[in-house]
């Protein structure tokens, strides 16, 4: 009988019996989906802590953005576990000496912190929305829908006075403030899951949280970005067409809005990439340097195995091609976009390039792993391992987004409460 | 307002109460008595003896009901063979479950080499078993409690309750744990719990002709194998990592990975 | 104070998930001799381990039965072999199963029988042979007696 990861490993000279390839496309999903979230909520915290006028809308944006994507956030983990029935243990007897024990409180925390800070910014709305199809007679079932989901998401808290609404604005700076950090330590947790563990010489090293952090926040911003050039375009056309359901700004205010907040963004951008490959390069310094007993076979690994994915994709498509296109003057919206593809490109590989890369040697040092990523899925477990639930996870943030503006709409650039 | 104040007192203070008493059911703390038991198993490999004929593995896999065909095994053998001029060859072929029968090594892919007996400086056997290690690192990470060490300082894994997640594996630097095919959990060497707990010898030990395995109480100063590993060389592998491992080796040669 | 509201939801969250955990978690499940770190489990496992059923049983447990092969193999060779590596667990032979495996594979001789040229292994003393030369394909048992290694005439039927 076959073990399971034999379908995606194949072994080269002297490997242990027991070694494979455990943890595989999931886990690289895993962190990258956190780090989108991670991302996506320090670039809308960059306005409301900080006050940068111009990210206003698209602070409104990403923290909507980041609650889909947190809801999305455990599934690649879900499709990882043997036992994914048990799921709920993690909860029910957390061992924390473990990092991934961790996962429970920080995902517990941090839902309930950016939950509560789009009731804040949105409570107004629902208020409003839950009034004004109260006293409609006839509700079609949608309307019926978003009836008892704007009411019951009020949580009683009906009053819209200054003093509440001033409350409200209190609150969403001090949870932006606050979230930040545990926006940090939910990838940082995961940097350290890696990170920690002695017995892969790869992913053992005291930066690895630091350096999951930085690229966590250039993913998430980058992918923020993405988006809402997308939906901008989408209004563009939609205001040429003058099809708009709301009352729309014209042509040329959208144009304006849009570059002030691409030039400024860009610029966070280019600092935490920067941030992010010094540290990376460091690394990897550092371990030729010293040249310590795992140095030959990670050097194999490094130079040769993975220098495409490392060096070509990771380094040069992922990081230097973006780092460059943001760089040159007079940054237009087509080179940003190529650069903000080609950024979560690059953050993409190098997860792929700690998880993949880190299982690519044996632990005798004198052997190799190689990954084969199942395409076609022949049964459910290399659906759940393989390109296709990979895809599924990547695609699912974007439908829920759609699903969550409906309730906490993302576009309302006249009524603007703040 | 007095009823409502009084409410929300009631109300916090409750919620505090189940918080304290819900953290406290998580961490009581039993009382410990710095490992009380008599015994700690430990274990004793002679790769002088070592004949390479498997027949440890086999028995392994059929008294602990590990599928005799699939590509995992609580426990192996190696093979080195140091050449003079081209360096160190290692294999361990289907974790030699069916001993070593043929001279060729196994290089994986399907290649072979074959090493003629001019071209040998030395060559021989190595048993490897899970090291039920005094710190040991996949207790350590195991996030939901699923792994542990007992009094006796064996480590064992709890089929009912592991998640499945993996991290166990990938902390163990020797490479011991694996998933059950079938029961799709983790799983290792636990040097037939059940069977030393009726003072029945573990599978391997048992099935060994040449008595290159053998287990012992390292308490007990009277016990043969504890006096071996008092008064004999003996080493552990990979002592770096910090894991302070159980399984000791007699002739553990510098080119065992 | 309506802002307290989510942190209301939130308490209530972390209260069934309290609650919850009494109902899920066993009794028994808690920190035991070897402190948190390395002693976080369900007791009763401990147990479970130790009723897992053996199934080799060693060979006093055949000498009862089968004196006559045991005194054979008692004065060969291959005394130092258990019965049962080459016969398979005993179990709860003879009720369960009523025969054990007769392997007369060649690949079960050649565990140890395989010559390997080791100068430094105790393998390189054992006599042995080159499979590709010696009988190819054939069994071993054709002419050699296991039970009595090596025999007088160094074959017998």
């Amino acid at each position: 009988m076959t073990v399971l990861e034999e379908a995606w490993t194949v072994k080269e000279l002297f490997v242990y019996p027991n070694e494979y390839i455990y943890w595989s496309i999931q886990i690289v999903m895993y962190p990258f989906m956190t780090g989108l979230v991670a991302g996506a909520f320090v670039l809308s915290s960059l306005y409301h802590l900080f006050g940068i006028r111009q990210l206003k809308e698209i602070a409104r944006f990403s923290l909507v953005f980041s609650f889909a994507l947190l809801m999305v956030a455990p599934l690649p983990l879900l499709f990882h576990l043997l036992r994914p029935e048990r799921n709920f243990y993690i909860f029910m007897t957390p061992h924390f000496s473990s990092a991934i024990a961790a996962f429970g409180v920080v995902l517990f925390v941090y839902g309930s912190i950016v939950a509560s800070e789009l009731w804040f910014l949105y409570r107004k709305h629902l208020v409003e929305a839950s009034a004004k199809l109260k006293n409609q007679p006839n509700k079609t079932l949608a309307e019926k829908i978003r009836y008892w989901v704007s009411t019951v998401l009020t949580l009683g808290a009906f009053e819209v006075s200054e003093t509440t609404l001033r409350q409200d604005e209190k609150a969403v700076k001090i949870l932006a403030g606050v979230g930040v950090p545990v926006a940090c330590f939910l990838h940082g947790y995961a940097g350290f899951i890696f990170g920690s563990v002695k017995a892969n010489a790869l992913w053992m090293t005291p930066l690895m949280p630091v350096i999951f952090i930085m690229s966590a926040v250039v993913s998430g911003v980058a992918l923020c970005l993405l988006t809402y050039i997308t939906a901008m375009e989408i209004k563009k056309i939609m205001a040429s067409r003058k099809r708009s359901p709301f009352d729309h700004p014209t042509l040329e205010e959208i144009q304006g809005v849009e570059k002030y907040e691409l030039g400024i963004t860009s610029k966070y951008l280019i600092f935490f990439l920067i941030f992010s490959i010094s540290l990376e390069l460091l690394d990897l310094v550092f371990r030729g340097y010293t040249a310590v007993k795992s140095w030959d076979i990670l050097r194999n690994v490094i130079y040769g195995k993975d220098f495409i994915n490392i060096f070509l994709l990771q380094y040069t498509l992922g990081n230097l091609f973006p780092f460059i296109l943001l760089l040159i003057p007079r940054l237009t919206i087509r080179r940003a976009v190529v650069a903000l593809v080609l950024v979560v490109f690059g953050v993409f590989m190098m997860r792929w390039n700690v998880v993949i890369g880190g299982q690519s040697f044996s632990l005798t040092f004198s052997g190799y792993m190689h990954y084969h990523l199942p395409l076609i899925p022949r049964d459910l477990e290399t659906f759940k391992e393989g390109l296709m639930g990979a895809l599924f996870i990547l695609g699912l943030p974007f439908v829920l987004f759609w699903v969550l503006s409906r309730i906490f709409p993302v576009f309302d650039l006249k009524e603007s409460p703040r | 307002m007095k009823r409502r104040d009084f409410l929300k007192l009631a109300l916090g203070g409750s919620a505090a109460l189940a918080l304290t008493h819900g953290l406290n059911e998580i961490f009581r703390p039993v009382a410990l008595h710095a490992s009380s038991s008599p015994v700690r198993w430990v274990f004793l490999v002679d790769t002088y003896k070592c004949i390479g004929c498997g027949f440890c593995v086999k028995a392994c896999k059929l008294e602990n009901e590990i599928p005799y065909d699939a590509n995992v095994s609580r426990t192996w053998v190696e093979r080195y063979i140091v050449t003079k001029e081209e360096g160190v060859f290692a294999d361990t072929p289907k974790e030699a479950r069916n001993g070593f029968t043929t001279s060729r090594v196994d290089l994986g892919q399907g290649r072979y080499q074959d090493i003629s007996r001019e071209k040998i400086d030395k060559a021989f056997f190595v048993p490897k078993l899970c090291n039920q290690c005094e710190k040991p690192p996949c207790v350590q990470v195991c996030p939901v409690g699923a792994t542990y060490q007992t009094a006796e300082g064996v480590v064992l894994v709890d089929p009912k309750w592991c998640i499945g997640c993996g991290y166990c594996i990938m902390a163990c630097p020797y490479g011991m744990r694996f998933f059950h095919p079938v029961h799709h959990v983790a799983e290792k060497c636990n040097f037939c719990y059940h069977r030393i707990a009726q003072k029945m010898k573990p599978a391997c030990v048992l099935a060994c002709p040449v008595g290159a395995r053998r287990i012992g109480n390292i308490k007990d100063p009277g016990d043969a194998v504890a006096k071996t590993i008092m008064t004999q060389r003996v080493s552990v592998h990979k002592p770096e990592y910090g894991t302070h491992p159980q399984v000791y080796y007699l002739g553990l040669s510098e080119e065992v990975r | 104070m309506h802002v307290l509201r989510p942190l209301y939801v939130v308490l209530a969250i972390a209260g069934i998930i309290l609650i919850a955990r009494t109902f899920v978690v066993p009794e028994d499940f808690g920190i035991h001799e070897s402190g948190y770190m390395y002693g976080w489990y369900r007791k009763a496992n401990e147990a479970e381990w130790r009723a897992f059923k053996p199934k080799y049983q060693g060979q006093e447990y055949c000498r009862d039965c089968h004196a006559e092969q045991e005194q054979q193999v008692r004065s060969s060779r291959h005394n130092l072999i258990e019965c049962e590596n080459c016969h398979d667990p005993a179990r709860g032979h003879p009720d369960d199963p009523q025969k054990l495996t007769l392997d007369r594979s060649r690949e079960l001789c050649l565990r140890c029988h395989t010559y390997l040229p080791y100068p430094t292994s105790k393998r390189s003393e054992i006599k042995g042979i080159h499979p590709d030369q010696h009988n190819p394909g054939g069994e071993c048992a054709g002419c050699h007696n296991p039970h009595q290694a090596p025999s007088p005439n160094r074959r017998s039927r």
